[in-house]
């Protein structure tokens, strides 16, 4: 790992002033010549930010901590009956908190994710926000496609853990099992930037598929923190799931994942099925016809 | 050995749960008298309590990377990023000039690979030094040692190395073309143990294709094939598994004006001693090895690396100890691995079972090394007089494998156990009576008794009989290891003046316990409590104990550690004699007192005894006699006992036939090894073992990338190894199995508690979805194929 320079932000301005870029623009690498020279990127619980430093492939010059940032990892209801989800809230928090539980697929999901210890120290924007596991993305010596380079090795190699989906460009398949279960829910995502102003986007089109752009897979811009991840109001007799299937119960990324809210009328008739599929395309898959379908069957 | 110097005396013989009789041997002098069955003893079959299990929970254990020595320097090795590539050039000055390094060292030879015969081609450096070429991804080139490890790894960096980019192979098929690339250019030497079998020396070699190797081969098989009634015949495949050290390889080393100082992660302090004196120069008094806590090995930290020499090499450059430990890429790339393999196996039998015919033709790759069989299971677990085999090595671009944990044997058993249970249902016999047939060791069929009344053998459906999304079954398979010994094995026992004991020997814990069990030895024979008894070990400044590879520690050290102990008591007893006024026969020693056998109530107490003895210290050596039933075979310091090893194991498992994940349940382990000392360490060795297989048999598989040579799986997240939730109900019995060869009797565990567990669980799996899978892992996606093809539901 490089040496770099520590910077402890207690708001979201100081962020800013210090000219953080996305982790994404400072990996790209275009004909030897890196997007971000000396990039200064922020840092959540640094499960994911670490990983990638310790591989060098990503060489920050300076790290702007979050952590210290009050209120941001806070769990509240708003008015309307939205929940809001600060985004510093740990994985471990969020399956557990009693404001989360009745959206049950979330607090699966975030219960299904890693390990207890990464959970423990995971955030929710971090996760969103992680780079994919693709293992040519993670090596060194394989410049791809979404690091700037010209090829997609995913393609005619090792591709059994990849996308089935949507995968034209670049086959990764979205981390973040967090986010399988917030995009059912139609979760919307904060983002604040260097004038403290705030802008609000369905989670849903925040993520980039790689025809829009290979290099990313959000619209995070710099100089942007996400604040938070807000949770509609759950409809009256709404019901919810999610489920992980793993290779094996410890310690693994899915192979599929996926998140069902199902909504019900005041019969108990399905007015509404949202799936969603995770592990299965670059951004998490709105499944319509089998949402369709359910919602569907369930009227008739 | 019935000559005048041996007597003869009688020993307890046969399998505590059959019965135990005696049995005769001719006794070389000096040994101690013969011990009785575990039943009469103290410690000895006692599970004393390890002793180092609570420094190694509480973390105060002291392992290689956790070594700190004043000024040490931080060594890194530069890799290299091409599966094959010449060096043309290389450039250390601008590393050499970076800030805290203190010494750059260019690798010129690579332990561990096969050697060409044939003498460099390629053209030498400009300082007249030939490079070997990198010949895999992650090949070592380079050296730095700095006072950071950060300077270490920047240095690196700046090494300018010209590589001429070659062709490779990383392919096992493709790697067996006429036209493929090919990895050594000319007919390597040396004969690899990674298959658990050393190959013959002269082998052909073409391409990347070197054998074939016919060991075992007897009788003939076309006439046994002719009388065969029922053949079955298969094709497995086994992948890559790497060791998976929780303590990666770790070195320290110390290049001082009296010599070498190695403090090392290592199965074998003395004979790294023996490879270090030779390699750097020394004389052996002048190198020392030191091992305290290790985090396992499991067959590969047998030797000195490449990377153990290169930290030596920057010691002796910067004038100071060097510190170099693997990170898990590394570990994951070039610190060995179990070779991937092929079997075609095809078995004739007679309609009532008896064997007429086995014939075995295999290819496996252990990379760039040689020694990729598969062991001898298939030769010597059964009877069968017409045996043919037919093995290759096919070299290819990847770290050179090397043994691990029941090298050969392993993979071997896949295919066999697999066959013997597809044997057995074509004709119409049960798999346990079909063994009962073709198996002659008595000790295997007590053990395949007693396994099947704990899995509940009798409620086992016919193959495929169950239906549902979840479908259970069970299955058993064999295991088979040679017995080992280290004749070269050797301790001593020191008694001071004031009571305190201690045992010395350069044999090390390389986590599995030996320091426990040589304890209760020790105590057993002095008549004290384990807890006594001080173990001062992994340290080639004393005695050379053996290896703990070959599942052979126990078997080698115990005998000597409890012949140098008889010897202290004897002095001791003779001390004590006088002032008891009785003839030191007439004595003997027990919870801590040395006392007149006809007369208990008389005597001293061992600290009264020791403060007689006329000098500060007494001290005995031993060294491991010969089996007194002799040897199989004796090749330089290592011999093979009469009587091999094995186990049977058992497994239930649940195949959900949606998804393909396959759960086992539980697994019986039944297993032999003389006599067991230390049940509960034995125990753990035989969870570790099934651990260990059934990770192999579901989940563990290195993944090379064909079109780019690398290792795509090199850490813990995608190269998968069972969990805690993939942990099954392991029940372990262990065989008390006296034979009367040695002066404790015990012989080891480790490695056929590893054998079985894989085909245990495929025959399981055929059991219960009717489909057999010869491939492994058997992955969620190999068992939704497998049942695809099946006659199934959809
Ligand atoms: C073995 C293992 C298994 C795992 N299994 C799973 C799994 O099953 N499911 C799953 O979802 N994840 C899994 N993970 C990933 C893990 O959950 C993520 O790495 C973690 O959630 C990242 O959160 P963090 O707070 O540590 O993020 P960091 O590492 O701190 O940050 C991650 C990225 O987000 C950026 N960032 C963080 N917070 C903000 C913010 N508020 N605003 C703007 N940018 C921000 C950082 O710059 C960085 O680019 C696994 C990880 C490991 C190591
Ligand atoms: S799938 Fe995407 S991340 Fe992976 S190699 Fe292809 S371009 Fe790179």
């Amino acid at each position: 790992m490089r040496p770099f320079e520590w910077i402890e932000a207690a708001s979201s301005a100081e962020v800013t002033a210090a000219g953080a870029t996305t982790v994404a623009d400072a990996m790209v690498m275009t004909n030897g010549h890196r997007k971000v020279s000396d990039p200064t990127v922020v840092k959540a619980g640094g499960i994911d930010l670490l990983d990638l430093m310790k591989e060098e492939l990503l060489q920050p010059r300076r790290i702007v901590n979050l952590r210290g940032i009050a209120g941001l990892d806070k769990i509240a209801g708003q008015e309307g009956g939205r929940l809001r989800l600060g985004a510093l809230a740990t994985v471990a928090q969020l399956a557990v908190d009693p404001l989360v539980r009745p959206y049950a697929a979330l607090a699966d999901a975030a219960r299904n994710a890693a390990s207890p210890q990464i959970r423990n120290v995971a955030t929710l924007g971090g996760n969103l926000l992680q780079r994919p596991r693709c293992w040519y993305f993670r090596s060194v010596h394989h410049h791809c496609v979404r690091k700037g380079g010209e090829t997609c090795f995913a393609f005619g190699g090792e591709n059994q853990y990849h996308a089935i989906f949507d995968h034209r460009g670049c086959a990764i398949v979205h981390p973040s099992t967090l986010a399988t279960a917030l995009v059912a829910f139609d979760a919307r995502i904060e983002l604040t930037d260097a004038a403290e102003a705030k802008r609000e986007t369905a989670l849903e089109e925040f993520f980039v598929l790689p025809t829009r752009d290979p290099h990313r897979e959000n619209d995070l811009r710099a100089g942007e923190i996400v604040s938070a991840v807000l949770l509609p109001k759950l409809a009256a007799g709404a019901r919810s799931a999610h489920l992980k299937q793993a290779e094996k119960e410890s310690f693994d990324w899915p192979i599929a994942d996926v998140a069902v809210v199902l909504e019900a009328d005041a019969q108990g008739l399905c007015r509404r099925a949202s799936v969603v599929l995770g592990a299965a395309a670059p951004v998490p898959h709105r499944a319509r016809s089998a949402g369709g379908g359910a919602a569907r069957q369930a009227a008739q | 050995m019935s000559d005048a110097t041996t007597q003869q005396e009688k020993f307890p013989f046969g399998i505590a749960s059959v019965s135990i009789g005696e049995i005769e041997r001719r006794v070389p002098p000096g040994e101690a008298p013969p011990l009785p069955p575990n039943n009469r003893l103290a410690f000895i079959g006692k599970s004393v309590p390890r002793f180092d299990a609570r420094a190694k929970v509480t973390g105060a254990s002291r392992f290689t990377v956790d070594v700190k020595l004043p000024g040490m320097l931080h060594g890194r090795l530069l890799r290299s990023p091409h599966p094959n590539a010449r060096i043309v050039s290389i450039d250390t000055s601008a590393a050499e000039r970076h800030p805290g390094v203190r010494a750059v060292h260019v690798v010129t030879d690579i332990v561990g690979r096969a050697v060409e015969q044939v003498p460099e081609t390629d053209p030498p450096q400009p300082n007249g030094v030939r490079l070997p070429r990198a010949l895999y991804a992650g090949a070592p080139i380079a050296a730095v040692a700095a006072v950071t490890p950060d300077a270490a790894a920047a240095a690196l960096a700046l090494i300018k190395v010209e590589y001429e980019v070659l062709p490779f192979v990383v392919d096992l098929e493709e790697a067996r073309d006429p036209n493929a690339p090919v990895v050594f250019r000319s007919a390597v030497a040396g004969s690899g143990f990674a298959g658990g079998v050393a190959a013959g020396a002269e082998v052909a070699q073409q391409g990347n294709v070197r054998g074939p190797s016919r060991i075992g081969t007897r009788g003939d098989v076309t006439k046994g094939f002719a009388e065969a009634e029922v053949t079955v015949e298969g094709e497995y495949r086994t992948q890559v598994q790497t060791h998976c050290c929780m303590e990666t390889h770790a070195a320290v080393a110390d290049w001082h004006a009296d010599g070498l100082t190695v403090y090392l992660s290592t199965q074998f302090t003395a004979g790294v001693r023996n490879e270090l004196a030779a390699a750097f120069g020394l004389p052996r008094n002048r190198v020392r090895v030191l091992v305290d806590a290790m985090g396992g090995g499991f067959g590969s930290k047998s030797g000195a690396g490449t990377y153990v020499r290169a930290a030596i090499a920057l010691s002796r450059a910067a004038g100071a100890p060097v510190r170099v430990v693997h990170d898990r890429h590394e570990e994951q790339v070039d610190s060995g691995n179990r070779p991937a393999t092929f079997q075609r196996l095809k078995i004739g039998a007679h309609r009532d079972g008896r064997l007429s015919a086995i014939s075995l033709y295999t290819y496996g790759t252990a990379g760039t090394a040689t020694g990729a069989g598969v062991g001898n299971f298939a030769q010597a677990t059964y009877e069968c007089s017409n045996f043919d085999s037919e093995q290759y090595d096919v070299f290819i671009n990847a770290g050179p494998a090397c043994a691990m944990r029941g090298p050969g044997n392993t993979p071997g058993a896949f295919a066999l156990e697999q066959a013997v249970d597809e044997l057995a249902e074509k004709l119409n016999l049960d798999p346990l009576a079909l063994r009962d047939r073709i198996d002659a060791s008595p000790v295997r069929r007590e053990e395949r008794r007693i396994g099947a009344e704990r899995i509940g053998w009798s409620r086992r459906h016919t193959p495929g009989a169950d239906t549902g999304t979840i479908r259970r079954g069970i299955g058993v398979a064999q295991s088979l290891w040679g017995a080992n010994v280290q004749t070269n094995a050797s301790c001593e026992v020191r008694l001071m003046r004031d009571g305190s004991v201690e045992l010395r020997s350069s044999v090390q814990d390389i986590g599995t316990g030996i320091r426990t069990v040589l304890a209760q030895v020790v105590a057993e024979e002095l008549g004290l409590t384990p807890q006594a008894i001080t173990l001062r070990i992994g340290d080639t400044d004393f005695p050379a104990g053996p290896p703990s590879y070959g599942s052979r520690t126990t078997a080698s050290i115990t005998p000597p550690a409890r012949n140098a102990a008889y010897k202290i008591k004897q002095k001791l007893l003779e001390v004590a004699a006088p002032k008891l006024g009785v003839a030191a026969g007439a004595l003997d020693l027990r919870d801590g007192r040395v006392f007149v056998r006809a007369e208990p109530a008389r005597g001293l107490s061992f600290r009264e005894a020791a403060a007689l003895l006329r000098t500060d210290a007494i001290s005995a050596f031993a060294s491991r006699s010969d089996d007194y039933g002799g040897f199989r075979r004796a090749m330089g310091d290592a011999a093979l006992a009469q009587n091999d090893l094995g186990g049977v194991q058992f497994a239930q498992v649940a195949v959900d036939t949606e998804t393909g994940i396959i759960r086992v349940e539980r697994v019986v382990a039944v297993q032999d090894c003389g006599r067991p000392i230390n049940p509960e360490q034995i125990e753990s060795q035989v969870q570790g073992g099934v651990l260990m297989g059934l990770s192999y048999a579901l989940y563990e598989d290195r993944i090379l990338d064909r079109p780019t040579g690398h290792v795509l799986n090199a850490d813990l997240e995608h190269y998968k190894i069972a969990g805690p939730r993939e942990t099954p109900e392991i029940d372990v019995v262990v065989l008390e199995n006296y034979q009367g060869e040695s002066a404790t009797d015990a012989y080891g565990i480790a490695e056929p508690a590893n054998i079985a567990t894989a085909p245990a669980i495929a025959n399981a799996v055929y059991n219960a979805i009717g489909v057999r899978l010869r491939q492994l892992p058997m992955t969620p996606a190999a068992v939704l194929a497998a049942l695809g093809r099946a006659p199934y539901g959809g």
